[in-house]
């Protein structure tokens, strides 16, 4: 897994830009801290255990909804805010509907439209930062003062905004979430794809006589796929803490599709007498976080 | 966008301008798209909403269309948008009638006293933690910033105020959980906002220090007969001062993206809880005046951060060949 090489910061960054001011602008804050970690674990174990936190959570995302059974809608209004049980595992809510199901249900929606959106913002940013690297001149600036644009927008605010569009609406929230992503993806790969291509072996295949796709297939993509499957993972769990945190204020998915941040938002008044209700979607996003957590720090640059 | 290096300051304030110009044209534009987007009959709604559903007549309905231009072709209609953008006439509020204007300005105080109080709690917190964690590495101070920085940093403002909310207000039952009635009421928004800040500061100051006390001119400054505590005021903190800075402006994402939450969900009277009251009413112009308020606020903290670097650090304004 290597992080964008050193030899990258030799390169300034671009555009006469300072270092500082890059720095200034990464987009999506927890992972610029430049943490060093007083007893690091050592980063394969990290990772691997990561992905491993995040496999279990996609798991439970991918089977839930089918392991469950029980409907995330159906009411059952003589038994609410139950505590947990042999038939409802994690209780009841307060119109006596499943809580896991609604959990596995949420999950499912959350980290489907999650990676769905991730992937198509990795697509066009990916191809736009190779773009941008490979033809250099008025193509890259004009690409890079659209990215800056779009990071000049609070992710969060961009996302509301178009979700807005369509309130409640799937699709919209989907579109927001990509228009928001993109960006560090064309920003990562603009930045692996420039010192591979002005390398030495890029040079030599070009002298060679091999092609743009030679150099696109043996080159380009061995180089870039370590990162992006980092900030694949990683995007998409931001992508999940958006559509919680949308939900939760009130602006993303409406009642009663069964969302992890509605059900936290649903669950407060009845905190006291049924904390199981709020524990659960809080505990699978911290669950989310911690995962993102350990595979963060290979991603200090970049 | 290309500065030589003699004109750093010009080149900073136009990338920023440039900045300012897309962020206010892509939220006019979504905002006009929203109007456009909007299911039913928007005129009807907005009247309905206006007068109340019981007298809510054609009439009333014409007249608001004919004010939000919805009978023109979509061009047009866009064009006079961004005219009425350009111009600053944000037109007013659809469901109090009142001014944009009035509205961003009487929350935009709300707000700003809650970042500044975040900020505060932030610096308090986090430059101390840092400074000591990284003087005395691996100490008991620098384990217990991390374990701090690793819970508080990673969980996403809502989840930090949820807890808080839960453990504060209603189990201790100390502070009230919303409003803005007394000054109490700041306490717990600015403890989510501040402690989220101040956990990525601790770390910054931290690493920024670990570089500063191996470098040579902290040594010299050591050497030529200064305290501890001279050392680490003249040379030490200075130094340190240029990568935490320079991190503000990644922490003003946090601040900006929290107010949306934090705000709303402590109904603290800011702009972020305005933008969300205003999608929830459908209340477009409040819409577009928050998020494009909320938006320059971003770009301006942005330049303030970049400002302060060059400030701080000459070597970016000098000619040296890097």
């Amino acid at each position: 897994m290597s992080s964008p090489p050193e030899s990258l910061r030799a390169i300034p960054p671009e555009g006469g830009r300072t270092p500082v001011a890059w720095q200034s602008q990464f987009h999506g804050g927890a992972e610029a801290v430049p943490s060093v970690p007083p007893r690091p674990l050592r980063r394969p174990v990290r990772t691997v255990l990561g992905i491993a936190l995040l496999g279990l959570l996609a798991l439970f995302a991918l089977l839930g909804p089918w392991l469950v059974g029980a409907s995330p809608e159906v009411q059952d209004l003589r038994n609410t805010l139950a505590p947990p049980s042999a038939q409802h595992w994690l209780g009841t809510d307060v119109l006596g509907r499943s809580a896991l199901a609604r959990l596995a249900h949420a999950a499912q929606l959350s980290l489907g439209m999650a990676l769905l959106a991730a992937v198509s913002a990795a697509v066009p940013g990916t191809l736009l930062g190779i773009v941008a690297a490979w033809r250099g001149g008025r193509t890259e600036r004009a690409l890079l003062m659209l990215s800056d644009s779009v990071l000049a927008i609070p992710g969060l605010l961009l996302v509301l905004l178009i979700a807005a569009l369509a309130p409640g609406a799937l699709w919209a929230l989907y579109a927001g979430l990509s228009a928001a992503l993109w960006v560090e993806y064309f920003r990562v790969s603009r930045a692996v794809a420039r010192p591979v291509l002005a390398g030495d072996t890029v040079q030599a295949s070009r002298l060679l006589g091999f092609g743009r796709g030679y150099v696109l297939r043996r080159h380009l993509l061995p180089a870039l796929a370590p990162t992006l499957g980092t900030l694949l993972a990683f995007t998409t769990s931001q992508a999940v803490l958006a559509l919680a945190a949308l939900g939760f204020v009130g602006v993303g998915m409406q009642p009663p599709t069964p969302e992890l941040g509605l059900m936290m938002t649903e669950a407060m008044p009845y905190y006291e007498e049924a904390p199981w209700l709020i524990a659960a979607p809080t505990a699978l996003l911290v669950w989310l976080v911690a995962a993102m957590m350990l595979l963060n720090p290979d991603r200090e640059t970049a | 966008m290309n500065p030589s290096m003699s004109k750093p300051w010009a080149a900073l304030v136009g990338r920023r301008l440039v900045q300012v110009l897309a962020v206010s044209l892509l939220i006019g534009t979504l905002c006009f798209l929203m109007v456009r987007a909007l299911p039913g009959d928007l005129a009807m709604r907005v009247a309905a909403g206006r007068y109340g559903y019981d007298l809510v007549s054609n009439a009333a309905a014409d007249a608001v269309r004919a004010e939000l231009e919805l009978d023109r072709p979509g061009w047009l209609a866009l064009l006079h948008w961004w005219r009425d953008m350009a111009t600053f006439n944000l037109g007013q509020s659809l469901v109090s009638q009142r001014s944009v204007w009035h509205e961003v300005t009487h929350h935009l105080g709300a707000t700003l006293r809650l970042s500044a109080a975040a900020l505060a709690i932030a610096f308090a917190v986090g430059v101390p933690l840092g400074v000591w964690a990284g003087l005395r590495p691996k100490g008991w101070v620098d384990k217990a910033s991390w374990l701090m920085a690793v819970v508080l940093r990673a969980l996403p403002p809502f989840l930090l105020s949820v807890l808080l909310i839960l453990l504060v207000a209603v189990q201790w039952g100390f502070l009230p959980a919303g409003g803005d009635e007394s000054q109490a009421s700041l306490v717990l928004p600015a403890l989510t906002l501040g402690l989220g800040l101040a956990a990525g500061l601790a770390r910054v100051t931290r690493a920024a220090m670990l570089e500063v006390v191996v470098s040579p001119f902290f040594e010299f400054a050591r050497t030529k007969g200064l305290s501890d505590w001279q050392a680490l005021v003249r040379h030490g903190l200075r130094n340190a001062a240029v990568p935490v800075t320079a991190y503000l402006g990644v922490q003003a994402l946090f601040l900006v993206e929290g107010a949306l939450v934090v705000e709303t969900l402590f109904a603290w009277p800011g702009i972020g809880h305005a933008l969300v009251h205003a999608v929830f009413g459908r209340d477009i112009p409040v819409v577009q005046g928050t998020a494009l308020c909320m938006g320059v606020l971003f770009v301006v903290f942005n330049l303030l951060v970049d400002a302060a670097c060059l400030a701080l650090d000459p070597r970016h304004t000098q000619k040296v060949a890097k």
